[in-house]
């Protein structure tokens, strides 16, 4: 295959099976002689690396640049607590307070400071893990404990795909923002369900996100055999095509379980994933 | 001397507000004659950086010191550099609570009491 193809996985509800899809997706296509690349983009809680099990060759620590002010320059004028929308830079009386948690990193009250009294300082927001495995490429990030700069962490993941080949992008669980950062510009959403009033729920949200974002997008129903009829109509209602069903199996849930890819489980998996690939890559 | 009492309704028989960025209202309360001037807490429903902002506003008006129940770190700092004694774990009405302040029942500035965001979470 020529050029770049980005698929991300996501869902609305957690614990769906995203990150199942995603890697044992990324696995069959390497399988194929695809150049695949798994990105772990879910930086709250990345467990790809449970399955693919990659040798990390590199690792960098991300930063976000937050305001350090030189309060012998400052003249107390207090443009740079007027601009700021997020009460990270705050002049009181004779000192002006920061709080980098509360910064958003627009670089505002820099340019507003009109004597230079404000400098910009790295906050440490997490890492990006970089590796290989026997099959795809692999890279994740990681949010630093007690940080809340996921979006700027997922976007410094981005940064690191591969401009060739297939890109397998596990997102987040949810609809908003961290999300959002992780399927902006993709070619194609894959929106993982299950088929129960929460999974439903939960993708009637995310499907509604895609659609606002313009994304191509396709469903694929995880432990499928339950109750599928809801999830069914409103696919058929929508207009979104069921590109793969994974069926209810107590095997596949016990190799999950075991942090193995459930490709081999059974036969008729692989097929349901070579299936699901072609569609993708159609 | 003047001071703010985070406060759940318009009047001093309203109970102190236990929250502080998120307190529905502040009363500035002149001590000595029991004055009082309402000021809405424009902070209480705001996205983020609520302490701060509810925070600014107590020092704008000019209050010394406040009554509250809970404080959280950044509302503290704020308050301490605009030089205003912080005093938490007041409860009961606005009045009950300038009048233990009065009499000298509270102390002030063990700190913030609570971390970030106690105020928006369901109250015990």
């Amino acid at each position: 295959m020529n050029g770049l193809r980005t698929i991300a996985v996501a869902s609305g509800k957690g614990g769906t099976g995203k990150t199942t899809v995603a890697t044992n997706l990324a696995v069959l296509l390497a399988r194929q002689g695809h150049a695949v690349q798994y990105i772990d983009g879910d930086v709250e809680a990345p467990n790809g690396h449970i399955f693919l099990r990659p040798d990390i060759t590199h690792s960098r620590c991300v930063t976000v640049p937050v305001p350090t002010v030189d309060s012998s320059r400052c003249t107390g004028c207090g443009r740079c607590g007027q601009i700021c929308q997020f009460k990270a830079i705050v002049p009181v009386k004779s000192s002006v307070l920061t709080f980098e948690q509360l910064c958003h990193s627009c670089g505002g009250c820099l340019r507003v400071c009109p004597v230079q009294a404000i400098e910009e300082k790295p906050l440490d927001i997490g890492r990006v893990d970089i590796g290989r495995t026997d099959g795809p490429d692999f890279v994740q990030g990681t949010l630093r404990i007690g940080s809340v700069r996921s979006v700027a962490l997922i976007r410094a993941v981005r940064t690191h795909a591969a401009d060739r080949g297939v890109v397998i992008l596990d997102a987040p669980p949810g609809t908003s923002c961290p999300v959002i950062a992780a399927v902006r510009g993709v070619d194609f959403v894959l929106l993982v369900t299950e088929p129960t009033p929460f999974g439903l729920h939960d993708l009637k949200l995310a499907a509604a996100m895609v659609r606002h974002l313009g994304l191509a997008h396709g469903v694929v129903i995880n432990r499928s055999g339950l109750a599928d009829e809801a999830t069914e109509m409103f696919c058929r209602g929508e207009g979104i095509e069921i590109l793969a069903r994974i069926p209810d199996d107590r095997r596949i849930a016990e190799t999950y379980s075991n942090g193995g890819l459930i490709l081999d489980v059974a036969p008729n998996l692989g097929d349901i994933f070579s299936a699901l690939a072609r569609r993708l890559l159609a | 001397m003047k001071i703010a009492v985070t406060a759940q309704g318009p009047d001093l028989d309203a109970a102190v507000d236990p929250r502080f960025g998120r307190a529905a209202y502040f009363l500035l309360v002149d001590t000595e004659t029991m004055d009082f001037s309402l000021m809405e807490n424009e902070a209480s429903q705001a996205a983020g950086g609520a302490g701060v902002s509810a925070a600014q506003a107590v020092i704008d008006a000019g209050a010394e010191a406040v009554l509250t129940g809970n404080c959280g770190p950044n509302a503290f700092r704020t308050l301490k550099a605009g030089g205003v004694s912080v005093y938490t774990g007041v409860s009961g009405t606005v009045r009950e609570a300038i009048e233990g302040y009065v009499a000298g029942r509270f102390s002030p500035d063990a700190g913030a009491n609570v971390q970030s965001h106690h105020g928006t979470e369901p109250q015990e």
